[in-house]
């Protein structure tokens, strides 16, 4: 049976064993860098992390090692990304559903496509420089409403950019099934579209929520820092990215620990809300026509 | 005859392009009518017009008149899900709805509110799914997701959901086509059981299949009927030389 023995060294058997080495190296290096993240942060983070650090503002020199906590900037980054993805998916949606419906595939739907992904690709520093120049000639001051607004500029292009390539996916057999049964278009909408782009449309709202929570270059003009809870939205408000930023700076060797702490706090957010977006797409998938 | 379909007059456009050229043609009361004719030459243009699905192409522009029980469905004051109500389609390519087998079921039904209560409801899907052929393979897997059937099984299931909207007509674009020879059987014995309550119309392309079904046929060339007529008469005694030249190049 010699003739059906794999000729290893035949050029294109070489061709895929190396092929399939670098893609085990990319993919250890990409799981790697993971886990060497979460190791560092929960290892350095986890010592200091107690229940004072999540339930209570900044006491009194706290940022020179004295008691307190963190929670105005867990509430605040809260607070932030929810509103501005709130308010991204307020303008996002729509955009969406214009691009399929009357743009489609047209020059002007593709220069839109276009500018949303240069949108989706500018620094967020550039945003809140953006932000912070509009707030000075409105004579505006940090605020949390600021910080939204900004976030949601930051969000909007990922979100509609995602609910653009789930929405353009929908199949059209599936309208033309439902509307031979006598439905109404709006019926259609409502029964069958959402159904089936539910699941894609829930990831692109939490990616847009996962990019607004991390976020601290935009912020940190905008919205700026305070060791209060906001009480309204003119008020100014911390978040996590810029507790960590600022409490890791410190010449205090407890508070820089504290930094790791808070950069664990934002870590399990993160963690938590991909992945129940998991598990819930995997449910809303269910019944999806591939 | 008795006649629940009128085409009169009918002539459609895409954009400049005229598909379908003067169509005059009855399709009988609870027969099974199968239409014929090369590719290109209208089939589907023609099956769209009886349940509005034209309008769902953008361009398209017809004249002349569609009559169901004597009703123009292009009048004004006709509603367009009425029409779809009545006027029943089986795709070429089953296409079942992102929800369970059950729900795919009761979808139009829920519309179209027709039946009362739970009850009502659950009955009624069995009900279809029976006359579908479809009862005894699901009756355990209700509310899997209808993605999970086979193809053949996906199509006797949009069968079911069709006939659950109670429609009088039924209109087949190559119905079969897409499904295995033991699906495809399934399917034509289904619709030769259903022809006393329903008026059936089917796009075929394969002959056999049409002398299996028809009871009445209609033969189209470029946009227009050149031949209609019972079955007999058309298959045994063709009148047009077209019609002749089509059925002896078929097998
Ligand atoms: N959406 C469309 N836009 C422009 N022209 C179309 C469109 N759909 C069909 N046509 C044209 O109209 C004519 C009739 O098409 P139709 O689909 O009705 O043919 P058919 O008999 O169903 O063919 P087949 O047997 O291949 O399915 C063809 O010349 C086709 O190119
Ligand atoms: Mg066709």
């Amino acid at each position: 049976m010699g003739f059906l023995t794999k000729k290893r060294w035949q050029r294109r058997h070489l061709v895929e064993t190396f092929m399939k080495f670098i893609m085990r190296v990319s993919l250890f290096i990409v799981a790697g860098s993971l886990g060497l993240i979460l190791w560092i942060v929960v290892v350095r983070g986890l010592p200091s992390l107690s229940w004072e650090m999540v339930s209570q503002i900044p006491k009194g020199g706290y940022y020179m090692g004295k008691g307190g906590g963190i929670l105005n900037a867990i509430i605040g980054s809260l607070y932030l990304a929810a509103g501005g993805t709130l308010l991204a998916m307020i303008f996002s949606v729509p955009i969406a559903i214009y691009l399929k419906t009357y743009l489609g595939d047209s020059k002007w739907g593709q220069y839109v496509r276009l500018s949303l992904d240069v949108l989706w690709g500018i620094p967020s520093i550039v945003y809140g420089a953006f932000g912070f120049a509009l707030m000075i000639s409105l004579g505006m001051r940090a605020s949390l409403l600021a910080g939204i607004i900004i976030l949601a500029f930051i969000e909007l292009p990922i979100m509609t950019r995602a609910m653009d390539e789930v929405i353009r996916r929908m199949p059209e057999d599936l309208e033309h099934a439902a509307l031979a049964l006598g439905s109404t278009k709006f019926e259609v909408a409502l029964r069958i579209v959402t159904r089936q782009m539910l699941p894609g449309i829930t990831t692109a709202i939490l990616l847009g929520f996962g990019r607004g929570i991390g976020d601290a270059a935009s912020v940190l003009f905008t919205a700026g820092y305070t060791d209060r809870i906001p009480t309204s939205l003119m008020r100014p408000t911390a978040s996590l990215p810029l507790a960590v930023f600022f409490q890791l700076s410190s010449p205090y060797p407890e508070v820089r620990e504290r930094g790791y702490a808070a950069a664990l706090i934002l870590t399990v957010i993160v963690l938590v809300v991909s992945f129940s977006s998991r598990w819930l797409s995997a449910r809303l998938n269910k019944y999806t026509v591939k | 005859m008795d006649a629940h379909i009128q085409v009169k007059n009918l002539n459609v456009y895409y954009g400049k392009q005229q598909a379908l050229k003067d169509v005059n043609i009855e399709i009988p009361k609870n027969q099974i009518t199968v239409i014929m004719g090369p590719s290109g030459c209208g089939k589907t243009t023609l099956l769209k017009t009886f349940n509005r699905f034209l309008e769902l192409t953008e361009g398209t522009q017809l004249t002349g008149e569609v009559l169901v029980d004597g009703k123009n469905i292009y009048d004004r004051d006709v509603d367009v899900t009425e029409v779809r109500k009545v006027v029943g389609l089986l795709a070429q390519r089953p296409a079942p709805l992102p929800m369970s087998i059950f729900d795919n079921v009761l979808y139009g039904m829920n519309i179209h509110r027709m039946k009362k209560d739970r009850r009502e409801y659950k009955d009624a899907a069995r009900h279809y799914l029976e006359i579908a052929g479809l009862w005894d393979e699901v009756q355990n897997r209700l509310h899997d997701p209808a993605t999970s059937l086979s193809i053949g099984q996906q199509q006797r299931l949009c069968l079911a959901r069709g006939l659950a909207v109670e429609p009088e007509i039924i209109l087949g674009d190559e119905p079969t086509s897409a499904l295995d020879p033991i699906s495809s059987q399934n399917i034509e014995s289904r619709l030769i059981e259903l022809k006393q309550q329903y008026t059936t119309v089917i796009v075929t392309h394969t002959l056999r299949q049409a002398k299996r079904l028809g009871d009445y046929v209609i033969y189209m060339y470029l946009g227009e009927v050149i031949e209609a007529g019972p079955a007999k008469e058309v298959f045994n005694n063709p009148q047009h030389e077209r019609t002749r030249a089509y059925l002896e190049g078929q097998i």
